[in-house]
C-alpha cells in the first residue's frame, strides 16, 4: 500500500517547458510516493514526453522545480544538483526505459554486460559476482539465459525490453521512468511484458512514471493517472476512478475511444 | 648462427640517396625550374599555400619540387617548415570587400551590381585534352583588354540579401582573442572560428566528398552559389610602434558564400543562412565544398537535428588534416612486431585451451578457465 | 628535469634553434608537460606542432624530448626495443643534427630514453627519463569515439566502461586478452594507455624511480607519471593481470626473463626467440651468457577447424 505519510519521493512544482513560442508543458505539479506508479496519458504532442524528458534530468524546465528525495541528503532539486551528481543518480537510484530499446542498451555489448554496467561503474571487480548478478536479473525478466553472451542486436523488441528493465533494475533504484515501453510490441508480448512490469514493481517497491498513449497500460500498472492535452493536465487522479468516471470531455473523448477488448 | 640484422643507418642513407635520383629522373632531361612550377603550375602551388597555411609561392613551389609532384607530401614539407617560423604578431582581417576581384560569379541573380565576371576558369572549357599542348609553342595570344576597367564598386551579394533582412547577419566580436588552431588544440564541441580554421587547411578531396553528400541527401541545406569572388586583397599589419596599420603584402583569394535553407524561430522570421569558404590562391573548388561543410557543421546551431558525417563535428573535424591523416595512415608501416607478438602469444594460448578441453572432451560450447 | 638549453651551443643545423623548436613552443610543452605531472594520469591538451617527421611516427614523443633535452643529456631512442630499427634511428639522427647530443645504445648510460612500444628490461633509475610515443592517449577512444564525452568520462571517473570491455572478453574468451596498451590506473584516480607497450611491460611502470613522460603529437596530448607513482593494471579480482611467458628462452643469450621477439628462420616456419631489448642481450653476451643458438621447429596445428570455444 502507497504510504502517504511519508515524504514523496518525487515532487515537481509548476513545472514549464517552452521550446520558443510553443509550449512543451506548462505548470506541471504532482507528488509521487515510494512504490507509487502514477500513469501519464495524452496523444502525441500533448506534453507527456517533454515532461518525461524534465522530470527524468535530461531537459532543463523553463520553470518550476523536480525535487528528489535522495538517500544521503534528502530532498535536492535535481537541476540545482552539480553535473557529477545528477549523472550518479541517473545510474544508481534511477532507472529510464527508453521506448526505443537502441536507446536504452548498448547494442554492441553482450547481454550480461549490459546488465553488469550498472555494477562496475559503482566498483564491483569480480566477473564471477557481476555474472551471478546477471544471471540472477535475466532470470528474473524470464529471459533465455542461454543468451547471456549474445548481442542484443539479435534480441527480438520484447526481448530487449526485458532487457533494458534488467539493466535499470540491478543497483535496485527506487523510481524509474517509462516511456511507451511497450508500443510497437504484438499484443501478446505487451500483454506479458506488462504483467512482469507490474509484478517487478510491486514486488521491489519501485516508484515509476510510465508514460503512454495507451490507456490499457495504466490501467494495469498504475495506481493513479494524469491525462495531459496540449501540454497541460487536465485531469488527474485514482486510476481506475479516472478512467471509470472521467469528468474532463478530453478525458471522456479518449475512454470512449478504446476498443472494448 | 643467427645474427641479428644491424645496418639501419646505412641502409636509410641509401634509401634517401634512391630517392634523390628518383626525384632527379632521367639527367638528361631539363631540371625543373621552381619558376616553372610557380607560373605554370600554379593551381597546385595554390593548394599548397592553403593546406599548408602559408602564403608563400616560392616555397611551395619548392616543396612540390621536392615532394616529386605528391601534393599531401608537399603541404606536410610547408607545415613543417612554418613551426620553425617566428610569430611576430596577427594581421587585421583581410578585407574581401575590398578585392581587386579578376572573378566574380552568382548563382543567385542573373545580374548583379559590378557584373558576373568569368575571369580564368575551367568551368566554361571542353574538356579535350589539347593535344597542342604537348609541344611547347608559341605563348597564347594575349587576351583582348576590356574598354572600361572591372567596376570597382561590388558589393557582395550577401550584402544586397541584408539590406531586405532576408539573410542571417554575421558579425564577430572585435573584442575578443581569436583562437588559432595552429597554437592550440582543438576542443569539442567547436566554435565557428576553430571550425573554419580547421576546414581551411583541410584536404581538399575529404571536404569535397562531405561537400557532395550534403547534395546528395546526407545532411541537406539548399545550398546557392550566392558568390564566389577571387582577386588581390592587401595585408595590413600594425606595429606597435605606429599604431597604425600599414600593407606589408598583397594576396589572392577565393572566397564563396553560400546562401542555404532559410530557418525561422518564434523569436526572428524566416531568414536565408550561410556557409562560408575561403582559401589562398585560386582553389575555387576547395572554397565550395568548405562552405557546404561549414553550412552543415552549423546543424545543431540553427536546430537542425545531427543525422549525417558532414553535420558531424568530431567526425569532420577530427580527420580533415591530411597531414595527420597521412602520417597515422602510413605509420603502419613502421613496426609493430613487438605488439603483433603479443597478439601470437594470445592467439596461440587460446588455441592451445580449446585443443585441451577439446581432449577432455568438455562441453565445447563452454568457454575455457582462465589460465 | 634537466633540460635547460645552453645558449652558448652552436646551432647544429643551419638557421635552426637547439634541438629544432623554438624556445617558445619548448616553454608551452613545458608548461603542459609540468601540469601533466601535476595531475598523474590526466591527458593535457597542447598545441602540437607539425615536424619534420610525420604525425603518428613518435611527433608528441619527438616534442617533449626537444623541450627538455639539454647539452648535457646523453639519449638513447628504441623501438620496438631495439636501437637500430629504422624508426630509432632516424629520430636519433634528427637530435643529432638538431641538438648535438651525445647518444648512446646503452640503457645505463642514458639520461633521457625515447621509446616506441617498449620498456627497457634494465630498471631505470631517479637520474633518468623515459619518454613513450603515444599514439592514442585515450584509453576509452575505442569504446566511445567522442572527445566531448570521454573528457567527461574522466573528469566524473565514470569508468564502468573500460571494466564492461574486460569482462566481454572474459565471457568470450575465457580471459582478458587485451595484450598491449593494456590500460591502468594510476595514483587510484585517471585511467590512462600506457602507450602500444606489451602488458609484460605494465608492471614495470608501477613506482618506477624515473620520471615517464608521454607525448601523443597528432592527438595533441601529454600526460605524465610521477617518480614512485601507483600504476595498477585493470582486473577483475578473480581474472588478475598476467603477462605473457614463452616456453623458450632467448637463443642468443639465454634470457627467460626479457621479452622475447619471434624471428622465422626459414620456409618451413621454425623460429628462433630472441630479446626484443637489444641493449640488455648485447650486454648479458658480453657478460658471458649463451644461449642455445637453435632454431625451433612450428608447432603442427592440431586445432579442429570449426572454432569449438566460442560460447556465444
Amino acid at each position: 500500500m502507497i504510504d502517504r505519510d511519508m515524504a514523496p519521493l518525487l515532487q515537481v512544482s509548476d513545472l514549464s517547458r517552452h521550446y520558443g513560442g510553443q509550449v512543451g508543458c506548462e505548470d506541471v505539479s504532482f507528488e509521487l510516493y515510494p512504490g507509487e506508479v502514477l500513469g501519464v496519458v495524452g496523444e502525441s504532442g500533448s506534453g507527456k514526453t517533454t515532461l518525461l524528458k524534465c522530470i527524468a534530468g535530461l531537459l532543463p524546465p523553463s520553470a518550476g522545480t523536480v525535487s528528489f528525495d535522495t538517500r544521503v541528503d534528502g530532498p535536492r532539486d535535481i537541476y540545482a544538483m552539480s553535473e557529477p551528481e545528477r549523472r550518479m543518480l541517473m545510474r544508481t537510484d534511477w532507472g529510464i526505459v527508453f521506448q526505443n530499446p537502441r536507446d536504452g542498451l548498448r547494442m554492441n555489448v553482450s547481454a550480461g554486460a549490459n546488465v553488469g554496467e550498472r555494477l562496475m561503474a559503482v566498483g564491483a571487480r569480480n566477473y564471477g559476482e557481476i555474472r551471478g548478478n546477471a544471471v540472477d536479473w535475466l532470470t528474473k525478466v524470464e529471459m533465455d539465459l542461454g543468451r547471456i553472451d549474445h548481442l542484443p542486436e539479435t534480441f527480438s523488441g520484447g526481448m530487449q525490453q526485458r532487457l533494458q528493465i534488467a539493466r535499470n533494475l540491478v543497483t535496485q533504484p527506487r523510481l524509474v521512468f517509462m516511456d511507451e515501453p511497450t508500443s510497437g510490441l504484438d499484443v501478446s508480448v505487451q500483454a506479458r511484458l506488462l504483467d512482469l512490469i507490474r509484478g517487478l514493481v510491486r514486488q521491489l517497491g519501485i516508484a515509476c512514471v510510465v508514460v503512454t498513449h495507451d490507456l490499457g497500460v495504466v490501467r494495469l500498472l498504475s495506481h493513479r493517472l494524469m491525462v495531459m492535452r496540449g501540454g497541460r493536465v487536465v485531469e488527474h487522479g485514482l486510476t481506475d476512478q479516472v478512467l471509470d468516471d472521467p469528468q474532463h470531455p478530453y478525458t471522456q473523448l479518449l475512454v470512449s475511444s478504446i476498443l472494448p477488448v | 648462427m643467427y645474427v641479428a640484422v644491424k645496418g639501419g643507418d646505412a641502409a636509410i642513407e641509401n634509401s634517401q640517396s634512391l630517392l634523390a635520383e628518383e626525384r632527379r629522373g632521367d639527367t638528361a632531361v631539363d631540371e625543373l625550374d621552381l619558376e616553372q612550377i610557380k607560373q605554370q603550375l600554379s593551381l597546385a602551388v595554390d593548394r599548397v599555400m592553403t593546406e599548408g597555411s602559408l602564403y608563400d609561392e616560392d616555397l611551395a613551389a619548392l616543396a612540390i619540387k621536392q615532394a616529386r609532384g605528391d601534393i599531401v607530401e608537399a603541404i606536410f614539407l610547408l607545415r613543417a617548415y612554418r613551426t620553425t617560423l617566428p610569430r611576430f604578431g596577427a594581421s587585421e582581417p583581410i578585407d574581401t570587400g575590398d578585392m581587386a576581384v579578376r572573378r566574380r560569379i552568382s548563382a543567385t541573380f542573373k545580374d548583379v551590381p559590378g557584373g558576373q565576371i568569368l575571369g580564368p576558369s575551367f568551368d566554361y572549357t571542353h574538356r579535350l585534352l589539347d593535344f597542342t599542348l604537348a609541344a611547347n609553342g608559341e605563348p597564347p595570344a594575349p587576351t583582348p583588354v576590356a574598354e572600361a576597367p572591372v567596376d570597382q564598386d561590388m558589393p557582395r551579394v550577401t550584402e544586397l540579401l541584408n539590406q531586405e533582412g532576408l539573410i542571417e547577419q554575421e558579425s564577430a566580436d572585435d573584442d575578443q582573442e581569436v583562437f588559432d588552431l595552429t597554437r592550440e588544440s582543438m576542443k569539442f564541441p567547436a566554435d565557428r572560428e576553430a571550425r573554419l580554421q580547421n576546414l581551411a587547411r583541410g584536404d581538399e578531396g575529404f571536404l569535397l566528398a562531405l561537400g557532395y553528400s550534403t547534395q546528395r541527401g546526407w545532411g541537406r541545406n539548399h545550398p546557392f552559389a550566392g558568390e564566389i569572388r577571387m582577386g588581390e586583397v592587401a595585408v595590413e599589419f600594425t606595429p606597435e610602434e605606429l599604431g597604425f596599420p600599414i600593407e606589408i603584402a598583397e594576396i589572392t583569394v577565393t572566397e564563396c558564400q553560400m546562401v542555404n535553407q532559410f530557418k525561422g524561430s518564434s523569436e526572428v522570421p524566416p531568414q536565408f543562412t550561410r556557409g562560408y569558404g575561403l582559401t589562398f590562391g585560386h582553389c575555387e573548388r576547395k572554397a565550395m565544398s568548405m562552405a557546404l561543410v561549414d553550412r552543415a557543421l552549423r546543424a545543431e546551431e540553427l536546430g537542425e537535428s545531427i543525422e549525417a558525417p558532414a553535420q558531424d563535428q568530431e567526425f569532420v573535424l577530427a580527420h580533415a588534416c591530411n597531414v595527420e591523416a597521412s602520417g597515422f595512415v602510413q605509420h603502419l608501416k613502421l613496426p609493430h612486431y613487438v605488439d603483433f607478438q603479443s597478439e601470437l602469444v594470445t592467439v596461440r594460448a587460446l588455441r592451445k585451451a580449446i585443443r585441451g578441453s577439446a581432449a577432455n572432451q568438455e562441453d565445447p560450447g563452454v568457454a575455457p578457465a582462465a589460465e | 628535469m634537466d633540460g635547460i638549453t645552453n645558449p652558448e651551443a652552436p646551432e647544429t643545423l643551419a638557421g635552426y634553434n637547439f634541438a629544432y623548436l623554438d624556445e617558445q613552443t619548448k616553454r608551452m610543452i613545458r608548461r603542459a608537460t609540468l601540469k601533466a605531472v601535476a595531475i598523474p594520469g590526466y591527458q593535457v591538451p597542447f598545441g602540437s606542432r607539425e615536424m619534420p617527421l610525420p604525425y603518428g611516427w613518435g611527433t608528441g614523443g619527438i616534442q617533449v624530448t626537444a623541450s627538455i633535452i639539454g647539452v648535457e643529456d646523453t639519449l638513447k631512442v628504441i623501438d620496438q626495443g631495439a636501437d637500430d630499427t629504422t624508426n630509432a634511428v632516424n629520430i636519433r639522427r634528427f637530435f643529432a643534427k638538431t641538438a648535438g647530443v651525445a647518444t648512446t645504445e646503452k640503457t645505463a648510460e642514458a639520461s633521457i630514453i625515447q621509446t616506441r612500444h617498449r620498456i627497457p628490461e634494465e630498471p631505470l633509475r631517479a637520474d633518468q627519463i623515459i619518454v613513450y610515443q603515444v599514439p592514442q592517449p585515450e584509453p576509452l577512444r575505442f569504446i566511445e569515439p567522442r572527445e566531448a564525452e570521454t573528457r567527461k568520462m574522466h573528469a566524473l571517473s565514470e569508468y564502468g566502461i573500460m571494466h564492461v570491455g574486460l569482462y566481454e572478453e572474459i565471457a568470450h574468451f575465457g580471459r582478458i586478452t587485451q595484450g598491449y596498451n593494456y590500460p591502468v590506473q594510476v595514483d587510484d584516480r585517471y585511467i590512462m594507455a600506457p602507450s602500444p607497450i606489451p602488458k609484460f611491460d605494465n608492471p614495470k611502470m608501477d613506482h618506477m624511480p624515473a620520471l615517464q613522460l608521454f607525448g601523443a603529437g597528432r592527438e595533441k596530448r601529454i600526460y605524465a607519471v610521477p617518480p614512485h607513482t601507483k600504476v595498477k593494471s585493470l582486473d577483475f579480482e578473480d581474472h588478475p593481470f598476467t603477462i605473457e611467458s614463452w616456453e623458450q628462452s632467448c637463443a642468443l643469450c639465454g634470457s627467460s626473463e626479457s621479452y622475447l621477439d619471434e624471428v622465422i628462420t626459414d620456409d618451413r616456419g621454425s623460429r628462433l626467440f630472441v630479446c626484443s631489448d637489444s641493449d640488455y642481450c648485447r650486454t648479458r653476451r658480453d657478460a658471458g651468457h649463451e644461449g642455445s643458438g637453435l632454431p625451433v621447429p612450428a608447432e603442427p596445428d592440431t586445432t579442429a577447424s570449426e572454432p569449438a570455444g566460442e560460447s556465444s
